[in-house]
């Protein structure tokens, strides 16, 4: 890596075609590489060992309850938006074994402390929604009294290489709840993708010390101005094609008089409380604990497993669950999402990445929700609008 | 946060239904500190982990104590434990009843069922502090006269302290000479003076809002009253969110509520 003076201000490029460079200095310094891959006809986020796993060349397509892969007609590594696994798949996974127990003689046991070792991952393509997802499942697991150790080791030892976003999809609203698309902070190393005719280089930036380090060895040069110039160019240009919007505008204030609507009965006959959406946000954080043992009885184990306040036995108290109702599950949810997650959290528990509305089989949106919501105050009946006609609202 | 292990020291009968753990601690002779009105999560080995109250005397930390009424798998596998067992104690977790803001008021305690235990644990510091406080009055609400928990202490109390003890059952055989009906309805004769007193409920939720009708009907503000929830819960440390009520995580802002930061959602329906 060249120095960098005062004027380089921490901007480099790489030529696209030295991308693999970046992937083997990451391996070199021992960090499993997390990354965008085709899986099952969607991108996820699998562990690669190369850049010619990525998604090259694809692109998505995503609207209410679609999501279709397309092809590009270019080389583009990072042509595309989200899809429906976040990186809490690996900070805070499905499932994780929290301790064990076992019997000894006298009818008392032992508790044994989980020492998984740590894995040390390098999480390549973070969007700026996703990184501001991942500052608040920090708040929701960090910032308490309670600490949540098995989340911390894992996000302490992470990496986090960010990519702006230059191809925003159909359900985007991150510029509505100011998370994106262009990546801020909380990032090690945040990646432009530059893409003109046959000129394609990756304009990185420096987001700390340990981003610096690994790109010693990797054949970058010092950013040109014109050269950022461009990398701006790309992230403005995806701003101006993000459509949907969300009014935030005393949005808690807006769902807590709203605790009584006939909407949720409504929302409810569409919904298949599928839970669907709240696996693939990045922020939600519920789950439920499983206690299992052996056939002998000998060995306990506790787990920990995504829950979902869709679920009906999630409120469950003797006798019955508290949410009954799918509307009263449904109105949980977003009033969670958008209103009492600001009482709890100071911050709204959306980021505006869509994944709830594509994932969702019957496209339930919750920006039009809202929407809906929000006319039933200028005593318009508009429980659901055809989607034309809400963008033209918008 | 992994459980600690507490061994039984003793296994009581309260009702056909309920019975009283008293746990010392397994690891260590490091006692358990806690306040009236906290719980812990408890767990019984293999089979779950379930938030009980505790109902012992803050003033003792050499024994944790905690009164349990059998209603479903963990409940039951608790319920055969013996002594010398072992269980798994996480806490003490959550809010306590203001005892001490309490402190040159009157007390009453409106309590159904099993929401007695954690209302014990409040009563055995009141006694204790008996000359700081005005009138103390219990008033309990069971389903028949063989569910009343801590018969004799309940007796032995009233005979030694200046304790009124008003007891009702839904349902009584002959022999029963005390109060048959609703707990709430014991609320309009009972002797305190409502300008100056604080109000501590716990019950079933159905019954803690009449209990606190009736309170407010008294002219007891909705500030003094207060009340313990229940949800279900996974954790006790504000992560698993399970027991939300809307802004709170009722095991850490609560389960003590004062009622006016509760009524607005208390009144709406599965919220
Ligand atoms: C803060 C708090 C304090 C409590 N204090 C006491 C007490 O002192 N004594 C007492 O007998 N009971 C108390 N309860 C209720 C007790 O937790 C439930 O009776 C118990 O969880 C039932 O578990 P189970 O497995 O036997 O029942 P099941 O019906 O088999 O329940 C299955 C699961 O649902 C959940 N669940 C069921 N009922 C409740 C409930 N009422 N509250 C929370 N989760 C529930 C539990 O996770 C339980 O394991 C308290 C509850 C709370 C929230
Ligand atoms: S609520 Fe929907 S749009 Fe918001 S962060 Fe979660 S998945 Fe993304
Ligand atoms: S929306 Fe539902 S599943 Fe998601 S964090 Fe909130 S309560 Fe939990
Ligand atoms: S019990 Fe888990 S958040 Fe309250």
């Amino acid at each position: 890596m060249p120095q960098s003076g005062a004027e380089g201000k921490k901007r480099f490029v790489l030529l696209a075609s030295q991308f693999q460079q970046l992937f083997d200095a990451l391996k070199r310094l021992g960090y499993q590489i997390i990354a965008p891959t085709l899986l099952d006809g969607a991108i996820v986020y699998e562990r690669v060992e190369s850049v010619n796993e990525l998604p090259v060349g694809f692109s998505d397509e995503q609207r209410a309850g679609v999501y279709r892969l397309k092809r590009r007609g270019d080389r583009a590594f990072f042509g595309y938006a989200v899809g429906p696994r976040s990186w809490k798949h690996y900070l805070y996974p499905p499932r994780q074994r929290l301790w064990q127990a076992k019997r000894d003689g006298d009818g008392g046991f032992r508790v044994i402390p989980e020492q998984e070792q740590t894995p040390r991952y390098a999480f390549v393509g973070v969007r700026a929604c996703e990184l501001a997802a991942i500052a608040i499942q920090d708040k929701v697991f960090l910032n308490g009294q309670y600490r949540d150790e098995y989340y911390q080791r894992r996000r302490e030892s992470a990496l986090l290489i960010a990519v702006n976003c230059a191809y925003p999809a159909g359900n985007c609203f991150c510029s509505s709840v100011g998370t994106g698309p262009r990546v801020r902070e909380g990032f090690d190393l945040a990646i432009t993708e530059v893409l003109n005719g046959k000129s394609h280089l990756l304009v990185i930036e420096v987001g700390s010390e340990r981003g610096a380090a690994v790109l010693e060895g990797v054949d970058v040069q010092i950013a040109t101005e014109e050269q950022w110039q461009q990398a701006q160019q790309a992230v403005d240009s995806a701003t101006r094609r993000i459509l949907k919007r969300l009014d935030t505008t005393d949005l808690k204030e807006l769902l807590y008089r709203h605790l009584d609507s006939p909407h949720w009965e409504a929302v409810a006959k569409r919904c298949l409380t599928c839970s669907n959406c709240t696996m693939v946000c990045p922020t939600c954080f519920c789950h439920t604990v499983e206690d299992i043992t052996n056939l002998q009885g000998t060995v306990a184990e506790r787990w920990r497993r995504w829950d979902s306040c869709f679920h009906i036995d999630f409120s469950y108290i003797h006798g019955s669950p508290v949410r009954v109702s799918e509307a009263s599950r449904y109105r949980q949810w977003i009033t969670h999402k958008l209103a009492s997650w600001q009482d709890q959290f100071g911050m709204l528990g959306c980021v505006g990445c869509g994944r709830c509305i594509t994932w969702c089989p019957v496209g339930i949106d919750i920006t039009e929700e809202i929407r809906a919501l929000r006319r039933s105050e200028e005593g318009r009946v508009a429980p659901t609008v055809p989607k034309e006609e809400s963008d033209a609202n918008t | 946060m992994v459980p600690r292990p507490f061994r039984l020291r003793q296994v009581r009968r309260e009702t056909s239904d309920t019975f009283t753990l008293e746990l010392e601690p397994a690891d260590s002779a490091e006692g358990f500190c806690f306040r009236a009105g906290q719980f812990n999560m408890l767990y019984v080995f293999g089979v779950g982990e379930i938030p009980i109250s505790i109902s012992g005397n803050p003033a003792n930390p050499r024994v944790l104590t905690h009164t349990t009424r059998e209603v479903g798998t963990v409940t039951k596998a608790m319920g055969k434990l013996r002594r010398g067992d072992v269980i798994g104690v996480r806490g003490p977790f959550g809010t306590p009843w203001p005892i001490e803001q309490a402190e040159g008021a009157d007390v009453v305690i409106v309590a159904g069922g099993i929401g007695l235990a954690p209302l014990r644990s409040a009563l055995y510091h009141l006694l204790a502090q008996r000359d700081r406080y005005g009138k103390i009055v219990l008033l309990y609400g069971t389903r028949t006269p063989g569910d009343i928990l801590y018969r004799r202490e309940l007796q032995r109390w009233r005979a030694q302290f200046d304790l009124e003890v008003h007891i009702t059952v839904d349902r009584a055989l002959s022999g029963w000479r005390g109060n048959v009906g609703v707990v709430t309805s014991l609320i309009p004769r009972a002797p305190f003076d409502a300008r100056n007193t604080v109000a501590l409920v716990c019950g079933p939720e159905i019954m803690m809002r009449f209990a606190v009708l009736e309170l407010q009907r008294r002219g007891v503000p909705p500030s003094h009253i207060y009340v313990s929830l229940e949800r279900n819960m996974k954790c006790g440390v504000g992560v698993c969110g399970h027991c939300q009520l809307a802004p709170f995580f009722v095991c850490k802002d609560g389960p003590v509520f004062s009622y006016d930061k509760v009524q607005h959602l208390l009144e709406k329906r599965e919220i």
